[in-house]
């Protein structure tokens, strides 16, 4: 067990978004639905998709791609929304497809390299070498924190 | 040690209430120094704080209270008298109780702060009589009387502050024993466990926690969207067992709703007890003579909103007393009584509670501000000239601006009416001012009574859903054909909407929000929302209104944090999500304030030209290349009219307008330059002297006062003058000759003034 600077998440949930892999820790998703109904919010940045009403609270959603500078997903029905919990409230993120929660291997997690470009600097916390790729593990509450400081500037 | 904490937590809670009904008694008694019931009641309150300080150990505090207490000793056997000096020691010495418990609150322990000289000065004041008169020996009955007494006080007190908050300070002396014989000696070694003594069983109020009401409120809130639902999705059910069970449901909910609502409602005499001394230091410190008069203090606020108008109201009231009342000697040679008076009014209109702040002094001094706000360019100087009284009145609003010719540590940092203009309306309210030179002002405050659940209107815009709250808006209207409601006009590219003969400011709501106009709906059929912020008026045009609704606002999350164009967001009977659009940031980013001065000047004085240079100006584009300026004050309206409804009698073009007929009259031709087909429609109705006729130009462009290089012109038929706007030259046009002209035409036929408007 080699100690690093942030330990790794003993389980992560996976998604897609484009040709990205990613994992949040599982501790940090509440829940995964399928394509919700979404009021537009006018005026807002673009990767805020809309308001969803989940069972009385509202709840932002924000588009992964859009977050990514990805182009458009084709079908957005087939989209999933991650709704993960943040420090103040509940938030959803909208991806291409939801995969599975694994187990991590410690050893085959790698703190964030440095070689990444905005905006996925900010999001990663580490990769994780899993049977069918590169996994980026990303903090959700960095995910719609940058949104808001970029509607500040 | 956990007890002790408790205890802790107790005294200060306590200590703290009964602080606030101190300054409120100390004032009173000075209005009323012979009042024996408010002598012990006030000694009380501070036996009460020594008591208890005695036994938790706070040695300072205690020997503070002790002074006072002793010094109160002596009002009360009367060989003292109550005066203005010993009011303010002892209205100091709730102060120094505050630094100690404050201090105590934060840290645990007394803090720092030393007050051997305050404690010397309140013995010093209670030895004076002494030395003339011996004091008295007490007789064991007499001892005996004092200590049942003083028990009996304390649960009389026990009891006022358990029932605070709604307990009102000037209701304890009705169980105040009767103390006449007392005299001080006692008092300094009575048994200390009396305040630790509580009455038991018969309590009827609790102390609950305000989160525990907050979440409630929540809970109460979710019931109602799902009580909304559930009789939205029943109203075609037959069963009518089921029907009752709904009907059942609806009934409870909105009673708990209301009751949750009420047991957040405190008295706005939780905030205003403590202005009778605000009022009574700040006239000391301006040496001026100010009476407090309150009324409607029972009104009941939410709770949260108490809190949120404090800091405004005192701030309203400081400006009162440092701004507003003058100095007795100017009062007095303006036939006013010396002592100025501040009147606090609270009354509930509909959702809505109303403050008013009134003071008697010298008023709003129109001159002053304009120049002020002049000089710190928070208005242009042609707006200044053609602004009103009110609304130079309510520039004291603007960030940054303050009349004080000399900053005091009262007011007159230029930091203040704004920020209580601001934190009015965060709370959804609103405040004017209303104010008369010689008079006085008067400073009023609209809050809802709560926040949390409101009505509003539900509207849809582009195939969306949105919410309005129903407090700004003063009406609905449809667009339509029809003339004699009104119609849309534009003044350059601004639309207005003449409604009753007005110009009401429009924005579209898809413009602002940015999104795409819904096709299939045209014109005539949207509606226009007309919403009332501060008295200014403007329409908001959109697809379609729906129904009224009580919605429970729900705040927007962090990430949306940036658009204050929203209050929040509700969730709808049928589930769906409508955004609140928050009527004052709308009229803000549309910039509607601009638009409002394009009309500011009624056209109402139709007396003669005033000075030419400082007049507004409307520019219109006679022909492609010639464009003109006709003075503000003579136009009374500006109309398009489709072409086909141009008749023409006797090679005088005309038209059916209003129930009379108007003479058109060809500017380009008058002036020299015609031969171009007019197009637009667009008409300038002018009048003059009484008469009325429409000027025939190409398209309207803009109200401006800024006109330079004037040249006079001679011999041109029409044209007064040259001169230049915004870096063009324009004609200034002769509107009397141009009148003649028209008359000239079918003099029969022109219109009288009155009759056309």
């Amino acid at each position: 067990m080699t100690e690093q600077s942030n330990n790794p998440p003993q389980q992560l949930v996976t998604f897609t978004t484009g040709e990205y892999s990613f994992g949040i820790d599982v501790l940090e998703v509440q829940e995964v639905l399928k394509h919700q109904q979404m009021t537009f919010v006018p005026l807002a940045p673009e990767e805020v998709r809309g308001l969803i009403n989940l069972r009385g609270h509202i709840v932002t959603a924000i588009g992964m791609r859009e977050r990514l500078n990805l182009m458009n997903c084709s079908d957005e029905t087939e989209e999933m929304n991650l709704i993960v919990s943040l420090r103040d409230g509940a938030a959803s993120l909208v991806v291409d497809a939801v995969g599975d929660v694994i187990t991590l291997d410690p050893s085959r997690y790698k703190p964030r390299p440095r070689a990444l470009k905005a905006p996925l600097k900010e999001m990663v916390l580490g990769v994780y070498e899993s049977e069918t790729g590169l996994l980026l593990h990303i903090a959700p509450e960095v995910v719609c924190k940058v949104c808001e400081e970029e509607k500040r500037g | 040690m956990g007890e002790q904490d408790g205890l802790l937590n107790d005294f200060l809670i306590e200590t703290k209430e009964g602080l606030d009904h101190l300054d409120a008694e100390l004032l009173s008694l000075e209005s009323s120094p012979e009042d024996r019931d408010l002598i012990n009641s006030i000694f009380r309150r501070l036996h009460t704080i020594k008591g208890v300080c005695g036994f938790l150990d706070f040695h300072k505090l205690e020997s503070v209270t002790h002074a006072g207490e002793t010094l109160l000793g002596e009002l009360r056997s009367e060989t003292l008298k109550v005066d203005d000096k010993i009011i303010t020691l002892l209205l100091k010495l709730c102060d120094a109780i505050r630094t100690i418990v404050s201090s105590i609150e934060e840290t645990k322990k007394e803090g720092d702060a030393c007050f051997k000289e305050l404690v010397a000065e309140l013995l010093a004041a209670a030895e004076a009589p002494k030395n003339a008169s011996e004091s008295k020996e007490l007789s064991l009955d007499e001892q005996f009387e004092l200590l049942l007494a003083q028990r009996e006080a304390e649960e009389a007190l026990k009891e006022a502050t358990k029932v605070a908050p709604e307990a009102l300070p000037s209701r304890e002396p009705d169980t105040a024993p009767n103390s006449e014989s007392q005299s001080p000696i006692a008092l300094q070694s009575e048994p200390q466990e009396l305040t630790q003594s509580r009455p038991g069983g018969t309590e009827t109020s609790l102390r609950v926690d305000v989160q525990l009401l907050d979440h409630l409120m929540n809970l109460a809130g979710e019931l109602v969207l799902a009580r909304n639902q559930i009789l939205q999705t029943t109203k075609g059910f037959q069963d009518v067992n089921f029907r009752a069970i709904t009907q059942r449901l609806n009934l409870v909910t909105s009673e708990l709703q209301e009751g949750v609502m009420k047991t957040r409602m405190q008295p706005i005499n939780t905030v205003w007890s403590k202005f009778p001394r605000v009022v009574r230091d700040l006239s000391i410190t301006c040496k001026k003579q100010v009476r407090l008069e309150m009324y409607g203090k029972e009104t009941e606020l939410d709770k949260t909103l108490i809190e949120a108008i404090k800091d405004p109201l005192t701030h309203i009231v400081r400006n009162s007393i440092d701004h507003g009342i003058e100095m007795p000697d100017a009062r007095v040679a303006n036939g006013k009584p010396a002592e100025g008076c501040i009147t606090m009014r609270a009354s509930q209109e509909g959702g809505y509670v109303i403050i008013e702040i009134v003071d008697d002094g010298a008023g709003l001094n129109t001159d002053k501000i304009r120049e002020r706000a002049l000089q710190r360019g928070l208005i242009s100087r042609e707006r200044a000239q053609s602004m009103s009284e009110v609304d130079i009145h309510r520039l004291i609003f603007a960030p940054g601006f303050s009349t004080a010719d000399t900053i005091t540590n009262l007011s007159g940092r230029g930091v203040g009416m704004d920020v209580v203009k601001s934190s009015v309306e965060k709370i959804g309210g609103h405040v004017d001012i209303a104010s008369r030179a010689g008079q006085g002002s008067t400073i009023r405050l609209k809050i809802p009574l709560t926040l949390a659940i409101i009505p509003a209107l539900l509207l849809s815009c582009s195939g969306q859903r949105f919410a309005v709250p129903q407090s700004t808006i003063t009406e609905l209207v449809q667009i339509g054909t029809s003339e004699k409601v009104g119609s849309l006009s534009w003044i350059g590219d601004y639309p207005f909407y003449k409604l009753r003969g007005e110009l009401l400011p429009l924005l579209f709501l898809e413009k602002q929000l940015k999104v795409a106009p819904q096709t299939s709906i045209s014109d005539e059929n949207r509606v226009i929302v007309v919403i009332d912020v501060d008295g200014s008026k403007f329409g908001v045009v959109v697809d379609e209104v729906h129904d009224t609704e009580e919605i429970v606002v729900k705040p927007l999350g962090r990430q949306l944090g940036g658009l204050s164009i929203y209050a929040g967001a509700t969730i709808l009977g049928d589930g769906q999500i409508a955004l609140i659009i928050d009527p004052v940031i709308l009229g803000r980013e549309a910039n509607i304030e601009h638009q409002e001065t394009l009309i500011s000047k009624p056209v109402a004085n139709s007396g003669g030209m005033t000075a030419i240079e400082t007049e507004q100006l409307l520019v219109v584009q006679v022909t492609s290349d010639i464009r003109a300026a006709i003075p503000l004050s003579n136009v009374r309206r500006l109309e398009e009219f489709p072409l086909h409804d141009i008749e023409r009698v006797a090679s005088t073009a005309v038209i059916q307008y209003r129930g009379s007929i108007l003479q058109l009259v060809d500017v380009a031709a008058c002036i020299g330059s015609p031969g171009e087909n007019w197009t637009g429609g667009h008409v300038v109705v002018v009048g003059h002297g009484g008469s009325v006729v429409g000027l025939q130009v190409q398209a309207i462009l803009d109200v401006t006062q800024e006109l330079t290089a004037v040249k006079p012109v001679q011999g041109k038929a029409g044209i007064n003058s040259y001169g230049v706007i915004q870096g063009k030259v324009i004609a200034l046009l002769d509107v009397e000759y141009l009148i003649k002209q028209g008359a000239a035409g079918i003099g029969q036929f022109h219109g009288e003034e009155s009759a056309a408007l």
